[in-house]
């Protein structure tokens, strides 16, 4: 087990440490000056010098991306540029209110899509197999966009039941908190579930077909018994595979339901950086995103062996 | 699998449909989807304007017809460059193999790691946005996938006998590659073309909508629903017709892809 969780540690090393490689050149292949950039056109010839050597780009690539590297390991991914706020606490308070939608959401979508994407599967070529997979065919055909926009257009100004757009932290004040969170928890619902109901059902199918579900039917064992106890832990490997890679997607921002209903989350934060050419906070977010997205599957990863024990040999 | 087959039909009528429309839109649209005209400003459905007019007075249908096009060819790009890209990198890598393999798989999965729509952001904050910095970006956004699917097909591949006889009849990696590794690709290939096609459509309304694609005054989906936020409550008209749009379409090409997977390739599992 310590063996296997090592491993596991150790091969997510490379991929950050070239994602970070990514990061640094993608905001080194803007075309011009980083410096020029950072302070506008009119700036002063000597500001934009001394900007160049605060910045290090006097120095050769490899040194500028070691000390870049150093910084980020200490935790300094600079100073934004159009708030001179710091970046790291910046992109954290930004995720923690993405990630208060994106969880609650993930959570629910796979409680409600993994169930019935084994009913369907055991129910196969059923009417019901039918309309499930062409329902979750039609949930991922509606657009976060214009799913939110609806919802607001019905619950917030037809029926008035919700707030319509801003963001109340559900930490300072419970109750108004949950409420703006219903709308855009529930636009994030319906693609996870079109996504998840597929998978569950598919990996089911296939684990159905299977000698030993059909030597355990054999055995005289109930149909229930079958499903949860045999069919249930092997199926359900590549739906946590799934849910792994949604977690991590999304944490990365919602970037979409976060500009239809005003949330200051980190995709609005990645959106409003890339319109004001903040290239600090482009690469703090990028780098910030992979980063997220390596921890949550190593996690995922790390916690197979909780329902599927084969996995650690 | 009478119920799947209706799926599939519907699937093929519907993308059809869409099809049609981007053709027709690509040279011939009912008025000027540009056209700006006070005295219609807002207006409702009437024979004029078949399904109203915008907050200026321009054509909705026609303002559809054009984004439909707009975003059709700039989807169909978007999956030539990953397709084109990926096939060609997932080739040398699966064939090539060692440290070769190595490399173009530690990048690849790096890059993977970047959820496909933030990675084609932050490729627009280098490229720019506009029709060509999408479709740079979001055709490099999704080569990893295609590389990573090719691959996996060429290392079975070249494990097999019929390929080893191409090599003992003297035929070159090129010929061999070309005749008889690239067409057992096809089916996996057109699979995920598919399915690309319709994230691409997806992701580049988004864009647009989130302002950072194709800018207005020319029209896209996003960009319209990005415009019809600000009417959208006196006006939901602006508002539905372009998401209306984009469900169609992409309900369209989900259930095309479906019934290709399973007719191409049964064994293929959804991932992504």
């Amino acid at each position: 087990m310590a063996r296997f969780i090592i491993l596991r540690l150790i091969s997510a090393v490379p991929t950050l440490l070239l994602a970070s490689v990514l990061v640094f050149l993608l905001v080194r292949a803007v075309p011009g000056d980083p410096a020029s950039l950072m302070l506008g056109d009119l700036a002063d010839p000597a500001m934009v010098a001394q900007m160049r050597r605060s910045l290090g780009l006097d120095l050769p690539v490899w040194q500028q991306f070691g000390i870049w590297l150093g910084n980020v390991m200490q935790g300094d991914l600079g100073l934004s540029i159009t708030s001179r706020q710091e970046v790291l606490p910046l992109v954290w308070e930004r995720f923690t209110v993405s990630a208060s939608m994106v969880l609650p959401s993930v959570l629910l979508a796979s409680l409600v899509a993994v169930p019935l994407g084994m009913i369907a599967a055991w129910r196969q070529n059923s009417v019901l197999d039918v309309s499930l997979v062409g329902l979750s065919s039609l949930f991922l055909s509606l657009p976060a966009f214009w799913l939110g926009l609806m919802f607001l257009l019905l619950f917030g100004v037809t029926l008035r039941w919700l707030p319509v757009v801003g963001y109340v932290s559900p930490v300072s004040d419970l109750k108004a908190g949950l409420l703006y969170m219903v709308m855009p928890v529930l636009t994030l619902l319906f693609h996870e579930v079109g996504v998840l109901l597929r998978m569950a059902r598919s990996s089911t199918v296939e684990v159905l077909r299977l000698d030993y579900v059909t030597h355990a039917r054999a055995k005289g064992l109930s149909e229930r018994t079958v499903l949860w106890r045999h069919v249930f832990p092997n199926a359900f490997a590549p739906t946590w595979t799934l849910i792994g890679v949604i977690l991590g997607n999304l944490l990365g921002g919602i970037a979409v339901t976060e500009t239809v209903f005003t949330i200051p989350g980190l995709g609005r934060l990645m959106v409003e950086a890339i319109i004001a050419r903040d290239y600090p906070v482009i690469q703090g977010c990028l780098l910030f995103i992979a980063f997220v997205y390596v921890v949550v599957n190593l996690l995922v990863d790390l916690a197979y062996p909780l329902f599927n024990p084969r996995i650690i040999r | 699998m009478g119920g799947f087959r209706i799926n599939a039909a519907l699937g093929g009528l519907l993308t059809g449909v869409m099809v049609a429309v981007v053709l027709v839109g690509l040279v011939w649209t009912p008025m000027d989807p540009l056209a700006i005209n006070f005295a219609t400003r807002l207006s409702p459905p009437s024979p004029q304007h078949l399904l109203g007019a915008d907050e200026f007075g321009r054509d909705i249908a026609s303002r559809l017809m054009q984004g439909a096009a707009t975003t059709f060819t700039i989807a169909a790009a978007v999956v030539a460059v990953a397709v084109t890209l990926g096939t060609l990198l997932g080739l040398v890598s699966g064939f090539a193999g060692g440290l070769i393999d190595r490399a173009v798989m530690a990048v690849n999965d790096a890059l993977m790691a970047f959820p496909g729509i933030l990675l084609a952001m932050g490729l627009i904050a280098v490229f720019g946005g506009g029709r060509y910095g999408i479709i740079a970006a979001l055709g490099l956004a999704y080569t990893p996938t295609v590389a990573r699917v090719v691959r996996g097909n060429v290392m079975t591949l070249r494990q097999l006998e019929f390929i080893d006889a191409s090599w003992l009849m003297g035929n070159g990696v090129v010929y061999t590659v070309l005749r008889h590794v690239l067409p057992n690709c096809m089916a996996p290939i057109i699979v995920l073309a598919t399915s690309m096609f319709g994230w691409a459509i997806l992701s580049e309304s988004a864009l647009s909508f989130l302002g950072l694609g194709v800018a207005p005054p020319q029209p896209t989906w996003g960009n319209m629903l990005a415009d019809a936020r600000s009417y959208f409550t006196q006006y939901p008209r602006l508002a539905l017709l372009p998401g209306l749009c984009i469900s169609v379409a992409l309900l369209g090409i989900n259930l095309l892809g479906d019934a290709l997977r399973d007719r191409l390739d049964p064994r293929m599992k959804e991932s992504r």
